[in-house]
């Protein structure tokens, strides 16, 4: 296998990448397998992306299409971007599993598949008429079809576990395969076992010699045909220490450091909603960085209590996705307000209302940017990546303190899961941003708590400094000495004022991400599209299409040089997973023709999708073609999660997690 | 309860700049003045002090207090006040809601502050009826109040603020009128008890709701309708002068009270029960005592301290942090993490 190390170098699907997909049923571990498989390939020095994507129901019916659970990993001895557009390798615990995800398997694909898990009842309610793995429907791809709940019961017989319990391993076996498969090592796998299972060996016993199992089958099994085993160089990549992060994970150490950075404590106000209580699970376990987590009665409180210790010095951190932050929008328009620090993280879902729980979506940006009453300025940042979660949380952070003001920072359910490599950072290469407490006045001067300095921030007071006294609230205050004030003239004054300090923050220039700093057309992107849209740039770049991929983190206000920058291409394609709503903020800010590229089917952008996208925007509009309405909708439908009859399918949830 | 130094203050202390902006003989004023004349007796000190409210008529208060204050939304000022209780434990913080406020948008947050028992003080203004938005009626307006929004007579039954906040897991539950002279000693009591103290306080609106508490409340035969209650005093009220003392006795056969004669000042003889502000048992009854049959318990109705929210968080946070490792660099290397060695451009 060739390695491939230039960085510019386009995806192609060549075997110095693999992506697999595992699917099961929710209650075979396949996150789990997923996860420690993603693990052994980080340890084994590869690149890789992953995309874990499961169902609303903690425990649909078993064997059912909508109870179906999946992890899908891209890795490889060269630089990866996305989890991949389609699986060279489908791992399929039972009939659901492959009917859901077989329509996304790349042609001449592999699936492995457990043909004990085949029985009539489960290709029933997979409403497979006949046998898929005997009836010769697959015959287009490459399958591996054995018993695998049998060779589990066999391996873990000698522990003398009931079938039902003996089965709980199936997923270690199937790993254990995939682990030879890629010849990865099996012992981190075996110290985790032991630990998870530290009070019951019995069961980390018998899990280890499943996954064993799994690994000598594919060593000793003589098997001809497909499956082979894959030799995967590490990938070549910066010296230094590495770590698998997700963006959950991520934004919470950036927070922690940005508080630190900040010198103050952290407290952080949630209430659990699906996909961003991760967070708060991760900050619960980090006092000892002197963080305060308050799991409130509702998201409302939440934040409330958030701006209360920003109020009494502390750094007010929230954080929830769309419904939660809808919640929490009267809180945003008194932070607001009342000019004091807040982090608001939202990780972005589907929706309008509960919409798609977890399933991913860039939908809030308008609700991030506009949705408050009154004229409510708010900096808005975006986060590209699991690993770029650390360094936007940090600015966000660096504003919200700097600047007095709520941020909003907008992640997404893709990153919020997806892990990625992370080279670790060292927190002493960050400029630290001290807050400010005022804490005494120059002689003779009386105390006004709107008084501005040069960056437009109020002075921050701990209540307990003496002296200082004074009382914030959301009625409109005077200028300067903070008292209720509605007159006219003050209030035009201060909606103004609001504005420009918000408008007025230190953002860094937009740098072209990938390609030249002019051309035929510039794509650009925001949030977790990243991956995909620098992949697809990328591809046409090798072909030599003046395209370059610029990615905007600062979302509100927009780097000054944005529409400069913009203006040196033909023309503009934003992608985004919504109807348009970057395209509609870039037209109106920087009038320019900025055209759309949307996808809401709940699953991210495909590389092959983007560069489809964009050598129709070449060939239409940089030819000098026909321009057309700004509504391009890719509906994505040879993905299995929205073929018709699972649509149905899934109308039928019971339970939905919140 | 808070500050342990008691600071010598004046009333004078305690006002601030701002022209106060309620109706002239508004309940609130005769409030205002009561908690300025009780802080100077508590030794309290202003730049310790937080008064923290949401929105209506009440929750004004803050600006008219020369502490730290915070006019917060509808309903939120208890999250917002667990917020900086958690931040800054040593903050003295007084909670100003009203009826609807705490009640009605609020209802949720004042369930958990006094659930998790956060210290600080909650003085509840219950007018009955919503002021600031012109008089509809409110979640305490008994039925069949007549209000612009419903102007053939509300037809919900009323909530009971004190048993509210006794069914919510109030550790101190107690009641006061906006003018009665007993209030500050009410207050203070609530200032003392560690924990949610919360505090009815009956408050004339006399724009929307006047004189609604009259039965009661007016000085005029008060001392026939009032029951001030006092932990280890016997429970009387009435005098001489006014058709003679009286006491409740408990039946315990049936549970309930009934009001007895006292002849000659032996309240021992007539029965009268000895009041027990620990006993949520007692405090149950009396919130529920129908009013008009019996008198209004008023003053300390409750009061039984447990352990504070923010003792417990402080405590947990200590235990979890005690020889850890602090260092971010630490932090951010943890779990199963690989090396990279040589320079970028070689594989490894």
């Amino acid at each position: 296998m060739a390695t491939q190390t230039a960085e510019k170098q386009p995806d192609t699907q060549t075997a110095d990448s693999m992506v697999v997909r595992f699917a099961g049923d929710s209650g075979d571990g396949m996150q789990l397998t997923g996860g420690q498989f993603t693990l052994s390939t980080a340890l084994a020095g590869n690149d890789l992306a992953t995309f874990p994507d499961f169902p609303a129901e903690i425990r649909a019916p078993q064997g059912t299409l909508f109870g179906v659970s999946a992890f899908q990993i891209n890795f490889g001895s060269r630089q990866i971007n996305t989890a991949g557009d389609a699986p060279d390798v489908l791992v399929a615990m039972n009939p659901a599993a492959l009917k859901v995800n077989l329509a996304s398997l790349s042609p001449g694909g592999l699936i492995i598949a457990d043909s004990g898990a085949f029985t009539q009842r489960n290709l029933d309610k997979a409403h497979y008429e006949t046998n898929p793995l005997e009836d010769g429907s697959l015959a287009q791809y490459d399958l591996l079809a054995f018993d695998i709940s049998e060779r589990t019961i066999e391996a873990v017989k000698e522990f003398g576990l009931g079938n039902k319990d003996a089965l709980r391993s199936k997923n270690m076996w199937t790993l254990g395969l995939a682990l030879w498969m890629f010849d990865r090592p099996r012992e981190p796998i075996h110290d985790w076992l032991r630990a998870k299972f530290k009070s019951k060996p019995e069961i980390a016993a018998a899990n280890i010699a499943a996954l064993d199992a799994g690994h000598a089958y594919g060593e000793t099994a003589e098997l001809s045909g497909p499956l082979k085993q894959v030799a995967m160089p590490p990938v070549p990549a910066e010296p230094g220490l590495y770590r698998t992060i997700t963006g959950a994970e991520s934004v919470s150490l950036g927070l922690v450091a940005g508080a630190q950075l900040a010198e103050l404590p952290m407290f952080f106000g949630g209430y659990p909603i699906t996909p961003a209580s991760a967070i708060l699970h991760h900050l619960a376990r980090l006092k000892e960085f002197g963080v305060t987590t308050f799991q409130a009665e509702d998201e409302i409180a939440a934040i409330c209590a958030s701006i209360g210790a920003s109020y009494a010095g502390q750094l007010g951190v929230t954080s929830s996705s769309g419904p939660g932050i809808a919640l929490k929008t009267e809180a945003m328009g008194l932070g607001i307000m009342v000019e004091l620090p807040l982090v608001i993280v939202n990780s972005q879902r589907g929706g309008p209302s509960t919409g798609l729980p977890t399933k991913t979506e860039q939908s809030d940006l308008y609700q991030a940017v506009y949705g408050r009453n009154g004229d409510a300025p708010m900096p808005v940042i975006a986060a590209r990546s699991p690993a770029d979660a650390f360094d936007v949380a940090i600015e966000a952070c660096r504003i919200a303190t700097q600047y007095m003001t709520p941020v909003m920072l907008l992640t997404d359910g893709y990153i919020a899961n997806a892990a990625e490599p992370w080279k670790v950072p060292d927190p002493s290469a960050y400029e630290p941003f001290p807050a400010r407490f005022t804490e005494t006045l120059p002689e003779g001067e009386t105390f006004e708590p709107y008084r501005r300095d040069a960056k437009g921030a109020r002075p921050w007071v701990k209540p307990g400094t003496p002296g200082l006294m004074h009382r914030v609230g959301g009625i409109e205050k005077h200028e300067t000495t903070g008292n209720i004030d509605y007159s006219p003239d003050n209030h035009q004054r201060m909606t103004q004022l609001r504005r420009d300090k918000v408008l007025g923050i230190d953002v860094p220039d937009q740098e072209v991400a990938w390609g030249e700093d002019s051309g035929d057309l510039v794509v650009v992107g925001w949030g977790s599209t990243y991956g995909p849209i620098k992949q697809a740039v990328n591809r046409w770049i090798g072909k030599g299409a003046k395209v370059s991929h610029v990615h905007v983190r600062h979302i509100w206000p927009l780097p000054g040089n944005l529409g400069e920058l913009l203006s040196g291409f033909k023309h503009v394609l934003v992608p985004e997973m919504n109807t348009g709503q970057f395209k509609t903020l870039l037209r109106d800010q920087l009038l320019i023709d900025a055209e759309s590229l949307t996808k809401t089917s709940g699953q991210p952008f495909m590389i092959a999708e983007l560069e489809k996208a964009i050598g129709k925007c070449l060939e239409e509009r940089c030819s000098g073609g026909r321009v057309r309405v700004n509504d391009d909708q890719l509906p994505s439908l040879e993905q299995g999660h929205d073929d018709g009859s699972l649509r149905n399918e899934v109308s039928q949830q019971s339970k939905v997690t919140k | 309860m808070n500050a342990p130094v008691k600071i010598e203050t004046t009333l004078k202390d305690w006002e601030t700049d701002q022209e106060v902006r309620w109706c002239p003989g508004c309940g609130d004023y005769a409030i205002l003045k009561a908690v300025q004349r009780t802080l100077p007796q508590l030794g309290a000190d202003p730049k310790n002090t937080v008064f923290v409210s949401g929105i209506g008529c009440s929750s004004r208060f803050p600006y008219y207090m020369e502490t730290y204050g915070f006019h917060t939304i509808h309903g939120r000022a208890p999250a917002f006040a667990t917020g900086m209780k958690l931040a800054n434990p040593d903050l003295d913080i007084w909670l100003v809601t009203g009826d609807g406020d705490g009640l009605s948008i609020g209802g949720n947050h004042l369930m958990h502050v006094l659930r998790r028992n956060v210290n600080m003080q909650i003085m509840l203004f219950n007018n009955e009826i919503y002021g600031l938005t012109k008089g509809q009626y409110s979640p305490t307006s008994r039925e069949h109040t007549r209000t612009p929004s419903t102007p053939l007579g509300s037809v919900d039954r009323p909530a009971n603020p004190c048993a509210f906040a006794l069914g919510s897991g109030a550790r101190f539950v107690a009641r006061g009128i906006d003018v009665s002279k007993n209030l500050p000693e009410v207050l203070t009591a609530a200032h003392a008890h560690e924990g949610a103290a919360f505090i009815e306080i009956f408050q004339n609106c006399i724009v929307y709701n006047k004189d609604v508490f009259d039965d009661f409340a007016k000085p005029k035969g008060a001392e026939q309708q009032q029951l001030w209650l006092k932990h280890g005093e016997p429970m009387l009220f009435g005098s001489e002068k006014t058709g003679g003392v009286k006491g409740l006795k408990l039946d315990p056969q049936s549970l309930s009270f009934e009001v007895v004669d006292v002849a000659d000042g032996d309240w021992e003889a007539a029965g009268v029960l000895v009041h027990n502000a620990k006993s949520r048992m007692l405090a149950h009854m009396l919130v529920e005592l129908p009013f008009g049959e019996f008198p209004m318990p008023l003053g300390v109705i409750y009061d039984d301290p447990a352990p504070t929210y923010e003792a417990a968080v402080i405590a947990e946070k200590k235990q979890a942090s005690e020889g850890k490792d602090t260092s971010l660099a630490h932090l951010l290397a943890k779990g199963q993490t690989w090396t990279v060695s040589g320079t970028a451009s070689d594989p490894v």
